[in-house]
């Protein structure tokens, strides 16, 4: 979907395509056919789940990666007689530990070659600006997360950049810290004191990306593409109670939970991949089964509005989708235009004693999830019940790179050791049918 | 090593001695004399080593102890050459392996292999080289003893400095790259700096395992050339010789308190100094602590002394060198690109078959199966004492590592007391074990075996103790409060704790103990001489003798018993360490 940007545009990007891995050899698709253009004016949220590959696109219009296929065209800025220029601020902060507050900030200019005059001053400058000054000397390590990204924006405003690429930069803080750096943000953007044109955010808290963005772009993922536009024009200061923004919430948590309308079956796409080659996340089952019992009780009684779930239990929205997701996989939960709705599967469980939720587990487990269902087939065709957990990886490795076929393999292992439908020897790296009961 | 200072109280209260704002201070006075000294110190025995080597014959080692220092002095000078020899290779080795896959490809198991090779055998080979190099000149027998040391330094340090250069951490890859640093600029302000704290760790046990290979390769006797270069080593291979019980005892004193020296001037300082290097965002509470390092951070004059040291580093940071014109990227097809790798692969394998078909030459002239048959029959022996000392030192020291370690009072002091032990070259003691098993007419075959362990069994010490005082206070108080007491207790909470760490200490102790088999089971005094069977003192026979094929064959043989031993028991242990007995 092109989407429009308001003022002159500073940046487009054309059908990019983003692949990670060999061709044919456990290849992903991480970016599908993304356009998009940066204006003038604008701040814009890239809105997705872990693994859409926003972070990807913020790194091709940061040249840090070069996309498999596609361009990203910069426009010529007349008023400084140079193509527009970008900068960066990580979630991690990424400072450096050896330097001072202030030789961070001055890095970028000494890269530039910037005399060492013009960079005190400037950099000086930067870190008045985002209100650091009296911390010119003190170490990274000597800092609270929240005076760490304030000197990792001044590192990135300092190089005088068009546009600001931000990669989730609040969500390493904690709420409060947070709320106090994007205010201030928004403060400087609104009072024009950044000299930046346009800022790209990438965040998956939807709450963050209502506060602060003119326009969101949401993303699906596996393959990530852009499936949404969502105009913001509510005005600065927002407020989170207001109406308005409650509704564009809710708005935006139905379009996330959306289907691929090319999904030929219905739980095709939650996680990529199909068959046993789907990488499954990590959720604990104490955890899925926190979520069944907390939608099954009162208020929800079976049914909840997903807003409303994520605030009630504390969880971030993109924490919440994996375990609804999850729960979906195995059919104990349907999750549709931002509600998720649990199953009889999910009921029975709820009611049930500790044995009988085990069993309702394992089967469902065994019958919904391809990769458990294949290591009990091979359990149970073995003589001596016992399969190397190499030869599992080994073919899940075609399918995926090795870290995912790590994680997804972990995730089955856990999942199958509390429903008791197999075991698993780590020193042997061996899965048996034993019983140890 | 805080060694004189060993808990923080006294550190704290140290500096608070020390005046501020008054300028010059007694402080100050002091730190220029010994600033002043030192430099005097360096240019005069710089000036020693270009002599040509008839100096030596005209001004020969002599056991006068006025000359003492001046020996304590080369000796010094010797280990900070190798020094940087180890750093410079460290730098373009180790940087060629992390940004090269084809270099990557020759150089990661080459250096893995040297590490655990014998280098103490190698001396034979180096001598005559370096000797051939400069004919005539006492340079040339500097360089082979400093070679020597060298060959003990380098590959632990490329190693970790490899290791880091590959776990920079990704973000601050990607600051470096958004910012588009130059190579230099990405070395000097990314890589050095993170690779700064193991570098430094590194280079402290590599200088722990030279002061015992100065002391071995000062006086050394390749066939007919008797070298002995004017140095601490000489000295103790002099009063041997001499059966100077006074002089040996001299030279042990000194050797002490030049480590003590080096430690607290230079090590200390550094590390404490590189502490702001390591890249964890947290402020640590166990920061390291110098005294030094802190005089020279709270004196003005002894700042401003430094700064025309540091200066040049500075500058060096910043120097923007002329960008060249990127070479044109030939991009080449995936089979191309596969076909230059085979044929990388194929010329790596060619030298290698070539290499091992001149050695064949080279060592079937002299030497038939029965030699190899032999030295294999003496490298067993070797292998039963290593295994069999490392397996009793263990029993002696992991329950006293423990101990020491589960009270903290303890654990800082004799802590820096054990790694002072390690860094001590337990070769100078040799000579006191000799007169006690000549005396008492004593077994060599036996009692030679504990000199081998001698100087390596405090890495076991050390690694326990700091084991031991990791092991974190909930554990301790769980156990307590649940009972678990004796037997129970060991098995289930000190030994899978201190596994790890024990591991990483039982490595470099056995290591280390093959290399100094070579200088322990063949020991003398005055005209008496002990050996015991073995691979060590074959090679040492070997060595005397200017055998050169049979020095080549037993340190073949005994690189792939180490290398066996590593592989077959060592890697799977620490493997199951790095797996299950994890405490984070």
């Amino acid at each position: 979907m092109p989407t429009l940007p308001q003022g002159r545009p500073l940046v487009a990007v054309k059908n990019l395509r983003h692949l990670y891995g060999k061709p044919g050899d456990g290849e992903l698709l991480v970016l599908d056919e993304v356009n998009l253009t940066l204006g003038e004016n604008e701040i814009v949220g890239l809105l997705g789940r872990s693994g859409s590959g926003k972070s990807t696109l913020l790194r091709s219009i940061a040249g840090l990666i070069a996309p498999t296929e596609g361009d990203v065209d910069f426009a010529q800025n007349p008023d400084r007689g140079r193509t527009v220029a970008v900068s960066m601020v990580f979630q991690s902060f990424a400072l450096f530990p050896w330097l001072t507050v202030q030789q961070n900030v001055e890095l970028g200019l000494e890269a530039k070659r910037a005399p060492a005059e013009v960079r005190r001053k400037r950099a000086l400058a930067a870190i008045d600006l985002i209100g650091l000054d009296g911390f010119e000397n003190a170490y990274p390590k000597e800092l609270s997360g929240g005076m760490r990204q304030r000197v990792g924006l001044a590192r990135a405003l300092v190089v005088d950049p068009d546009i600001l690429l931000m990669d989730e930069p609040f969500s390493a803080l904690d709420v409060l810290t947070a709320e106090t750096l994007r205010t201030d943000l928004l403060d400087l953007w609104c009072e024009g004191r950044m000299q930046i044109k346009s800022i790209l955010m990438v965040t998956h808290n939807i709450e963050e990306a209502v506060l602060m963005c003119d326009r969101i772009l949401v993303f699906s993922s596996n393959p990530g593409r852009i499936v949404g536009e969502v105009i913001v024009d509510l005005p600065q200061p927002r407020n989170r109670q207001d109406p308005r923004f409650r509704k564009l919430v809710d708005d935006i948590y139905a379009r996330m939970t959306q289907r691929d309308p090319n999904a030929v079956r219905k739980n095709d796409g939650l996680f990529p991949g199909v068959g046993i080659g789907m990488i499954l996340p990590t959720v604990s089952t104490n955890t899925l089964a926190g979520l069944m019992e907390a939608v099954a009780a009162e208020p929800f009684n079976g049914a909840a509005d997903l807003p409303e779930l994520a605030s009630a239990l504390h969880f971030e929205s993109d924490d919440l989708f994996r375990v609804a997701e999850t729960l979906q996989l195995m059919r104990f939960a349907e999750v549709e235009g931002g509600d998720i709705r649990l199953t009889a599967a999910a009921k029975r469980y709820v009611d049930a004693e500790t044995d009988a939720r085990k069993a309702l587990f394992a089967q469902n487990l065994l019958a919904y999830v391809p990769l458990a269902a294949y290591i009990r087939r091979e359990l149970d065709k073995d003589d001596e019940h016992e399969v190397s957990a190499r030869s599992v990886r080994e073919v899940l490795e075609e399918l995926m790179s090795p870290e995912y076929a790590d994680e997804t393999l972990k995730s089955v292992v856990s999942w199958a050791r509390y429903a008791e439908a197999f075991a698993y020897d780590e020193g042997a790296d061996l899965f048996t049918l034993e019983d140890p009961g | 090593m805080v060694f004189l200072f060993g808990d923080r109280d006294s550190l704290r209260r140290l500096p608070r001695l020390l005046p501020r704002a008054v300028a010059p201070s007694w402080a100050d006075v002091v730190a220029f004399l010994a600033l002043a000294a030192l430099a005097v110190f360096v240019i005069r025995g710089a000036g020693e080593m270009g002599a040509p080597l008839s100096a030596l014959k005209t001004r020969p080692v002599t056991l006068d102890p006025a000359r003492l220092p001046e020996y304590a002095l080369l000796t010094t000078l010797r280990m900070f050459a190798a020094l940087g020899a180890s750093l410079l290779f460290t730098f373009v080795v180790a940087t060629a392996a992390a940004k090269s896959r084809k270099a990557e490809l020759v150089i990661v198991p080459a250096l893995d292999i040297l590490q655990s090779v014998p280098v103490l055998g190698f001396l034979t080979f180096t001598v005559t080289f370096f000797m051939g190099l400069f004919p005539g000149r006492e340079l040339g027998v500097e360089l082979a003893a400093i070679f020597a040391i060298f060959t003990s330094q380098a590959w632990n340090m490329a190693f970790s400095f490899y290791q880091s250069l590959r776990t920079v951490p990704k973000d601050l890859d990607e600051v470096a790259r958004q910012f588009a640093f130059s190579p230099w600029r990405r070395f000097m302000r990314l890589e050095l700096p993170f690779a700064t704290p193991s570098l430094v760790w590194n280079m402290m046990m590599s200088m722990s395992g030279g002061w015992f290979f100065v002391v071995a390769s000062e006086a050394i006797t390749v066939g007919k050339t008797t070298i002995a270069l004017p140095g601490i080593g000489s000295w103790l291979s002099m009063a041997i010789d001499h059966k100077d019980m006074r002089a040996v005892a001299l030279g042990v004193a000194t050797m002490g308190v030049v480590i003590l020296l080096y430690d607290q001037l230079l090590f200390r300082p550094i590390i404490a100094w590189a502490d702001k290097f390591r890249s964890e965002q947290t402020a640590s509470a166990d920061k390291p602590h110098s005294w030094v390092y802190d005089l020279f951070r709270r004196t003005r004059a002894l700042r401003l002394t430094a700064a025309p040291l540091l200066w040049p580093a500075r500058l060096l940071t910043m120097i923007d060198w002329p960008t060249l014109p990127k070479p044109p990227q030939v991009r080449l097809s995936a089979n191309a690109e596969r076909a230059v790798n085979w044929a990388w692969i194929a010329l790596v394998a060619a030298i290698a078959v070539a290499a091992l078909a001149f050695i064949w030459t080279f060592v079937s002239k002299t030497l038939h199966w029965g030699d190899v048959i032999q030295v294999f029959g003496l490298a067993s022996l070797t292998l039963i004492r290593v295994v069999v000392l490392i397996a009793l030192t263990s029993l002696v020291w992991v329950p006293i590592g423990v101990w020491i370690g589960l009270n903290p009072r303890w654990a800082a002091r004799l802590q820096a007391l054990t790694q002072f032990a390690a860094a001590f070259p337990a070769n100078v003691l040799f000579p006191f074990a000799v007169v006690v098993i000549v005396g008492l007419k004593l077994d060599p075959n036996v009692w030679l075996s504990p000199l081998m362990v001698l100087g390596t069994q405090w890495y076991i010490l050390f690694n326990v103790i700091a084991g031991a005082s990791a092991i974190p206070g909930d554990l301790k108080e769980a156990a307590s409060i649940f009972g678990i007491k004796g037997w129970q207790w060991w098995r289930s909470v000190a030994l899978p704790a201190i596994f790890p760490f024990y591991v990483t200490g039982a490595i470099t102790a056995s290591g280390g103990s093959w290399n100094a088999s070579i200088v322990a089971e063949a020991v003398s005094w005055g005209d008496k001489r002990l050996e015991a069977a073995g691979l060590g003192s074959y090679i040492a026979k070997a060595t005397a003798a200017g055998d050169f094929a049979r020095v080549a064959l037993g340190v073949g043989v005994m690189s792939i018993f180490v290398i066996l031993l590593n592989r077959v028991l060592w890697r799977p242990m620490y493997k199951f360490a790095e797996r299950r007995l994890r405490l984070d």
